[in-house]
């Protein structure tokens, strides 16, 4: 009773003093001014990091991350101001693709030989590729991490607000129908009218339906939640047999997903690479150099350590150079899960789709070890087939892939300006038997 | 409709008892809580208490399964991946399969390292794409749970495992060593592989004198190889070529399911029956026979006679056309009417028509050889130019080789290949033989009746996993390559003749290399080249006759007169899924109904209505009270048949279109170990207790096994359960198959298909134009891009069961047993329906292929209480399995019974595990069981979803592949690629009868089929389901009335039938 009387207090307060009005205005005018300082904080750093180089980004991962990064020498050197010293801007367009001849004639180029030891491989890119790639280099800014605290941040903001809102204005409710009841109680005392003692609240049967039926609803949302959720496994993080980091394979070094995750272009699965693949680069790669990685629980891993597991499974011996032990594979820990009825193909997403790794798998390049980013739910794959566009053909113009040129009649649509896109739910993408057979 | 199509004898005559049990598809028995309509809770059967019990237990269940932890799984990448293999994207292999002699060039489809798929090669210029229902079948013997893992020896009480070759080698050549001086003699099923036969060779030159190779076959081509010696003076087979043939006769030869190569005698025959245009041309098959076999279901026109009436048929026939001989009396007038008519037909197309005999008898083959070179047909349909090798057993070297053993001449015996214990018609005198020979060494793949009576045992790897090559004629070479590492400890037994003859190259991998770089010339590119392809370059086709001798033919006239029948006859034949039994343990080929009988898992004596009145005193066709004791249990009476001195029991199926004294009977079944409780252990579990075995009753007659006799044949008293499905799931007489005679076809084109035009017209409501969007209140969908549809041309689908096994294989349908087939709980997805018609003793057989139409406008979509069925854009009826709660509305609902429920947890698919063991023996089968071992699970197909208990399935037009071939297009930018699609059914087809494509595509194979107006129509098309799947009507060239078309207009008719249908009730 105590408790209720105090709120009372307050709220009673609040009808009457005006700093505790402002004072709760202020503190909304706020949370609106953050979010919106948010909002304008993503819009601007996506817009900075987009446009500019979406071509030069793909490339250079595709070709040049292997050995080189943007900001610092690797195994050959930094990329961003390539042009700046070489000998003329041109100098590193031709380079590329005619490594091997002006490795014999060029004195820059044998300087460039002399100072990193390696030869570079030599391409045959298109010059507007080479320009991309370079202009991307030049361009290039390290990522900013607070982005995703950013947007979580204003999650939260908004769920609290609505929340502290809903209670305040259910005790308001409540101490309006007790004064309400109070008022006419005394009204009625006066008039005098003979009535029975107020029921207690706790024994008040209109409150305590309104208070089971609110349970019910609660209840049974979070039951059929809870339901659903079975079997979902969210931000599933095991333990893996090698503290392998993608951060440090895909985000640092930039090595590209499809180098070891090849089967992604060809296959239903997206293969886990076979030690082998992991030796291509770990036979020279020996130990650990760059910045802390840092497990979930706090401590420090030890990178070369890990690398050593490497060398056990593929029984390697490092200082011979040779595999003189019988390997044996390695049994990860399967994060990605989906029940046997459900059929999914990673080529079709990746290579027809054309869908980054990230939009499902989420930011695996910041991930120290992986967990699963997506609940892998129905709704949240058929949601995607609902917005996701298809690369629809046209026919004026010949652009799209030309397999979508039976669908004659969404042609005509497009044409006659009924569709202005096709998704993939118009194709069919959300019937039952394109992922349950 | 003024012609009847019948399944069963009840349907015929419109039974109360057949009409009570269409009415009641779902044939099961009182599940719990049923039978509570009026009765209070406590006097039901099942009371309160178990109401209860169920619920705490499904609640209790329920939560248990929710709340166990998510198991850890493992993803084990590989430690060096092998560059050509991508895990999850198949790989194919041009290969061979091969079993007794019979060859068919295959691609092997290979997914994540192991064969999961034979598919036709479509290079072969002899067998063209088509398979046959034991080749689809074969994948599965890979991972056959009974066969041998290592090698053993027998210490006289039991086998022992041997730990090495070298050991194993050792000992052998000890063994070898003490008999020195005596015969050894390698025993086979016919060997086509060229490099092996110089293996043996080689062998053999450094064995004792009297050392040889004997073939033997478990069904024999002895007589035909003996009559081309004695006519052509070549101890072989020649080449048929039905394709150059107008009109086609055979003496009792199934040459489109089991005689000697049917898969390429289909696509022979098939090619001269898909017609097109307004005047077709058509070969004219016509069938002398016995018994009911699929080709005589298939013929055009198809007379009867007694086994031993045989000779005097092809006597008759030589005598009509031109032969120098006296016919002799034909006692039947109508038999002999008939030869008569075909003599003429023969006559009239000399140099375009052929006689296939599929008798044994020396004899008769030289008689039907002189037919042969009376009709012009040496060098024109038969060709001595190319001989086939598939079959090369002479009966008498068998015999010869018995004795020999009996009489311990022979030293050591090498099997390989070949069950004579199970398949020899003396076989206590081959077993007693084989314990008096002092080396015995097997080859066999498992512990079968010979090779447990073997005293070493060295299995030979199964054909996938081989290197290997086939000669099926001379000149065509089909290669062999492995797809898959051994599974076992297996050696070639190649491999032990090269070591134990003491040759200095290592193993047979190395031969056959060194083989065949000789043979390419040492050109790697050719032989790499051949191999991909399976084969080697094929020599240009080239005809020609023999030199034809008639001097046997006074002689063989003579004997064939010695021939005597009896009152009964027994006719043995072979099964097309069956065979001669050494796929027996296949679970899938047990449970494929036969053609003719639609029955599985089980052999039977197969007589006529006359035969069974005559001797059961049960009138199927006139008295409907026995018909119907007869026809509604599942359990039949049995006779036994007394032949050759043996006898043996068996349950009765009455099937019209057997002659009245003729009891057909088929091999393959009644596999026993020498100690019955071993049986599943050692052969298998399939094949354990499936039949029985019919071996013993085949005789000899001095020079070949002769496959029928006089027999004595008596009723008991006892009954035996047969599992047939042909009664499960009618259609209730409703118009489902159509057909007319080509002469009517021609005459009258349009006349075929005018009742359901006619209906079709009725539907149409007033002013109504387009019966697909008109004819109905339901809204009409598009299909904006592709329109997936079959055609099926009922012209040329011979039953012959391929497409049953295929589909089986492809989309990992459960194997039910025959406890549930006997309760019509079979799950495959496709299945032919056999309708009888016409004459009540000699009917016509169509069969028609039947799987889930895809319709349009699908009764079952709109009863489903949770949308688990629905359509697709691209006219798919798509099945939801993990939506299906099971009320089974939708196969209430579907008006072509092809829906199918999961009444068991065949698959083990459910989460608690080994929940099926209880149920063995009562409700479920142990082949079952067998199907979910962890080494046979390897088969499945990973791309199709196993079903687990309580949900409905049916034919998903192969969904899987469907969408492969849509990525591949999009993939490849190519709207063309997904023209024309290969399903599972289609591929498999040896006689290229359904074709599937996209329908919205006017280029595809199917839009063409569906051109030809005057035959294509829809099943049950009046009833607006809109079908996706298409057949064309059938063509029977006969001068018989074979036409279903209305004869009178309107209502005349309409009574006409009532007053039929009153008459039989």
């Amino acid at each position: 009773m105590s408790i209720s009387y105090l709120t009372f207090a307050a709220i009673e307060g609040y009808f009457s003093t005006k700093d505790i009005d402002l004072g709760l205005m202020s503190h909304y005018r706020k949370f609106i001014t953050n979010i919106f300082a948010t909002l304008l904080f993503i819009a601007l750093i996506s817009f900075s990091n987009s446009s500019l180089a979406a071509d030069g980004e793909a490339l250079f991962k595709a070709n040049c991350a292997n050995c080189h990064k943007p900001l610092e020498d690797y195994i050959g050197p930094a990329m961003k101001g390539a042009r700046k010293r070489a000998p003329n801007p041109e100098w590193s367009v031709k380079w590329v693709n005619n490594v091997n001849t002006l490795l014999e004639t060029d004195p820059y180029a044998k300087s460039l030989l002399a100072k990193y030891g390696s030869k570079m491989t030599q391409f045959n890119l298109p010059e507007a590729d080479i320009k991309a790639i370079l202009d991307y280099a030049d361009a290039y800014t390290p990522p900013v991490a607070p982005v995703a605290v950013g947007g979580g941040a204003v999650k939260e903001d908004n769920s609290l607000l609505f929340g502290i809102l809903t209670l305040v204005l259910a005790v308001i409710a409540f101490i309006l129908l007790q004064v309400n009841s109070s008022l006419r109680k005394l009204a009625d005392e006066k008039d005098g009218i003979l009535r029975a003692d107020p029921v207690p609240v706790y024994r008040n049967k209109t409150y305590l339906m309104l208070g089971i039926i609110c349970l019910f609803f609660f209840g049974g949302y979070k039951t059929i939640n809870a339901a659903m959720g079975l079997g979902r496994m969210k931000n599933y993080q095991p333990e893996q047999p090698i503290y392998y980091s993608h951060k440090v394979h895909a985000g640092t070094n930039q090595i590209n997903c499809l180098y070891c995750h090849s089967g992604a272009q060809d296959s239903k699965y997206s293969n886990v690479p076979s030690v082998n693949v992991c030796m291509n680069c770990h036979k020279a790669i020996k130990e650990y150099k760059g910045e802390d990685i840092i497990k979930e629980d706090g401590s420090l891993v030890n990178g070369t350590a890990e690398i050593q597991k490497l060398y056990q499974y593929a029984g390697w011996n490092a200082s011979k150079k040779t595999y003189d032990q019988p390997g044996q594979p390695i049994q990860w820990v399967r994060i990605h899960n989906l029940p046997d009825h459900v059929y999914f193909n990673h080529s079709q997403h990746v290579k027809v789709g054309k869908q980054n790794c990230q939009t499902c798998h989420g930011p695996i390049q910041e991930m120290p070890e992986v967990y699963q980013f997506s609940d892998l739910s129905m709704g949240w794959c058929i949601n995607c087939h609902r917005e996701s566009k298809v690369n629809f053909y046209n026919k004026e113009t010949g652009e799209g892939n030309k397999f979508y040129s039976i669908y004659e009649k969404f042609h005509n649509d497009i044409q006659n300006g009924k569709l202005d896109s096709i998704t993939v739910e118009k194709i069919g993408g959300t019937e039952c038997q394109k992922c349950h057979y | 409709m003024s012609k009847k199509y019948w399944q069963n004898f009840g349907e015929l005559n419109q039974t109360d008892v057949y009409l009570d049990k269409a009415n009641n598809e779902f044939q099961e028995e009182l599940l719990p809580l049923e039978d509570l309509n009026d009765k209070g809770l406590g006097d039901a059967k099942t009371p309160r208490r178990d109401f209860l019990k169920y619920l705490g237990f499904s609640t209790a269940a329920a939560t248990l399964a929710a709340s166990c932890d998510l198991p850890v799984r493992k993803v084990v990448p590989y430690l060096n991946k092998p560059d050509n293999l991508i895990a999850g994207v198949s790989n194919y292999y041009a290969s061979t399969y091969v079993n007794e002699g019979d060859v068919i060039s295959v691609i092997v489809k290979q997914r994540d390292g192991r064969p999961i798929k034979l598919e036709g090669n479509e290079n072969s210029s002899i067998t063209k794409g088509g398979t046959s229902a034991q080749s689809q079948a074969s994948v599965l013997d890979l991972y056959d749970t009974t066969r041998l893992r290592y090698p053993q020896q027998n210490d006289g009480k039991e086998f022992k495992e041997v730990t090495s070759f070298e050991a194993f080698d050792k000992m052998i050549a000890e063994k070898m060593s003490s008999v020195a001086g005596k015969p050894v003699v390698i025993l086979s099923s016919t060997i086509t592989s060229p490099s092996s036969l110089q293996v043996i060779t080689e062998f053999l030159a450094k064995q004792p004198a009297g050392s040889r190779l004997v073939q033997y076959d478990a069904v024999s081509y002895s007589g035909m190889l003996l009559a081309n010696e004695a006519c052509y003076g070549k101890k072989a087979l020649p080449s048929y070529h039905l394709d150059n043939a107008k009109v086609i006769v055979s003496l009792s030869a199934d040459f489109l399911g089991t005689w000697l190569s049917p898969v390429e005698f289909t696509k022979q025959y098939t090619k001269n029956r898909k017609i097109s245009g307004v005047t077709p041309e058509m070969n004219h098959h016509i069938q002398f026979e016995s018994t009911l076999s699929l080709t005589g279901s298939n013929a055009d026109d198809r007379y009867m006679h007694k086994p031993s009436e045989k000779a005097a048929v092809a006597l008759a026939l030589l005598a009509k056309v031109g032969g120098a001989v006296t016919a002799p009396a034909i006692k039947d007038a109508e038999l002999a009417k008939n030869i008569e008519s075909t003599a003429t037909l023969l006559n009239a197309n000399k140099g375009a028509a052929v006689v296939l005999c599929g008798s044994n008898d020396v004899n008769l083959q030289i008689i039907v050889n002189a037919i042969n070179e009376a009709i012009g047909a040496n060098g024109k349909t038969i060709n001595w130019a190319v001989t086939s090798n598939y079959r090369q057993g002479v009966d008498a070297d068998m015999v010869k080789l018995v004795e020999e053993m009996n009489s311990g001449a022979i030293g050591a015996l090498l099997v390989h290949a070949t069950n004579p214990a199970y398949t020899y018609y003396d076989s206590k005198k081959f077993t007693d033989g084989l314990k008096k020979v002092p080396v015995t060494i097997s080859f066999n793949a498992t512990l079968n009746e010979t090779t447990e009576l073997c005293k070493y045992s060295i299995p030979a790897p199964h054909w996938l996993e081989s290197w290997g090559d086939a000669e099926p004629k001379s000149g065509y070479i089909s290669f062999i390559q492995p797809t898959i590492n051994p599974l076992f400890k297996t050696r070639y037994f190649q491999t032990s003749l090269l070591k134990w003859s003491g040759s200095t190259i290592a193993d047979y991998e190395t031969f056959f290399k060194t083989y065949w770089s000789a043979k390419f010339n040492n050109d790697v590119d050719a032989y790499n080249s051949a191999l991909q392809s399976g084969l080697n370059k094929e020599p240009e086709l080239a005809l020609a006759a023999a030199t034809f001798s008639n001097t046997a033919l006074a002689e063989a006239i003579s004997k064939v007169g010695a021939v005597k029948g009896g009152e009964y006859e027994i006719a043995i034949y072979q099964k097309v899924s069956i065979g001669t039994g050494n796929q027996s343990n296949n679970p899938w080929l047990q449970e494929v109904p036969d053609p003719i009988s639609k029955v599985t898992w089980d052999n039977y004596a197969m007589v006529s209505p006359a035969f069974a009145k005559a001797v059961l005193g049960l009138d199927v066709l006139g008295n409907q009270r026995q018909g119907d004791r007869y026809e509604v249990t599942p359990e039949k009476p049995t006779i036994k048949i007394k032949a050759n001195n043996k006898e043996i029991e068996l349950p009765v199926l009455i099937i019209p279109g057997i002659h009245p004294n003729v009891v057909a009977i088929a091999v393959g079944y009644g596999r026993q170990s020498a100690d019955k409780a071993k049986t599943a252990e050692y052969i298998g579990r399939s094949a354990n207790e499936a039949g029985v075995n019919v071996y013993p009753l085949v005789g000899f007659d001095g020079t070949g096994f002769r496959y029928s006799a006089a027999a004595t044949v008596t009723k008991t008293e006892n009954v035996y359960a047969l599992g047939q499905t042909q009664v499960h799931g009618s259609s209730e007489s409703r118009p489902i198959v159509f057909e007319t005679s080509l002469k009517s076809f021609i005459a009258n084109p349009k006349a075929v298909l005018r009742e359901p035009r006619e209906e079709r017209e009725l539907l149409l409501p007033y002013g109504g134009k387009d019966y697909v969007k008109d004819a109905t209140i339901y809204p009409h969908y598009d299909k904006p891009g592709i329109k997936w549809g079959m055609s099926i041309d009922l012209n040329t689908c011979t039953g012959c069961s391929a497409c049953v096994v295929a589909c089986t294989a492809e989309n990992n349908v459960a194997v039910v047993g025959k406890i549930q087939v006997v309760r019509a709980h079979e799950m495959h997805w496709m299945r032919i329906d056999r309708y009888f018609t016409g004459d009540m003793n000699n009917p016509d057989v169509v069969f028609q292929p039947m799987m889930c139409q895809h319709c349009d406008n699908a009764p079952c979509e709109n009863v489903c209480p949770v949308a688990a069925t629905n359509h697709s854009s691209e006219g798919l009826n798509q099945m939801t399995y993990n939506r299906c709660i099971g009320t089974r509305y939708c196969a209430n609902n579907c008006p072509f019974k092809v829906r199918r429920f999961n009444w068991l947890d065949y698959n083990g698919a459910d989460s608690f595990k080994d929940n099926q063991l209880p149920l063995i023996g009562v409700d479920m089968n142990e082949s079952v069981m067998q199907m979910n071992d962890d080494l046979t699970r390897m088969v499945l197909n990973p791309d199709v979803t196993v079903r687990s208990r309580g949900v409905i399935e049916k034919c998903s037009f192969c969904v899987q592949r469907l969408q492969e071939s849509k990525l591949i297009a999009k993939k490849a930018e190519d709207p063309t690629l997904v023209r024309n699609v290969k399903v599972a059914c289609a591929q498999a087809c040896p006689g290229g009868s359904i074709t599937f494509g996209n329908v919205n595509d006017p280029e595809s194979e199917v839009s063409k089929a569906r051109l030809d107006d005057n035959r294509n129509f829809y099943v049950l098309e009046q009833l607006h389901v809109l079908p996706n799947v298409s057949y064309l009507a059938k063509i029977k060239n006969s001068d018989r009335h074979v036409t279903n078309e209305k004869e009178e207009e309107g209502g005349e008719h309409k009574e006409e039938v009532k007053k039929e249908e009153k008459a039989h009730a």
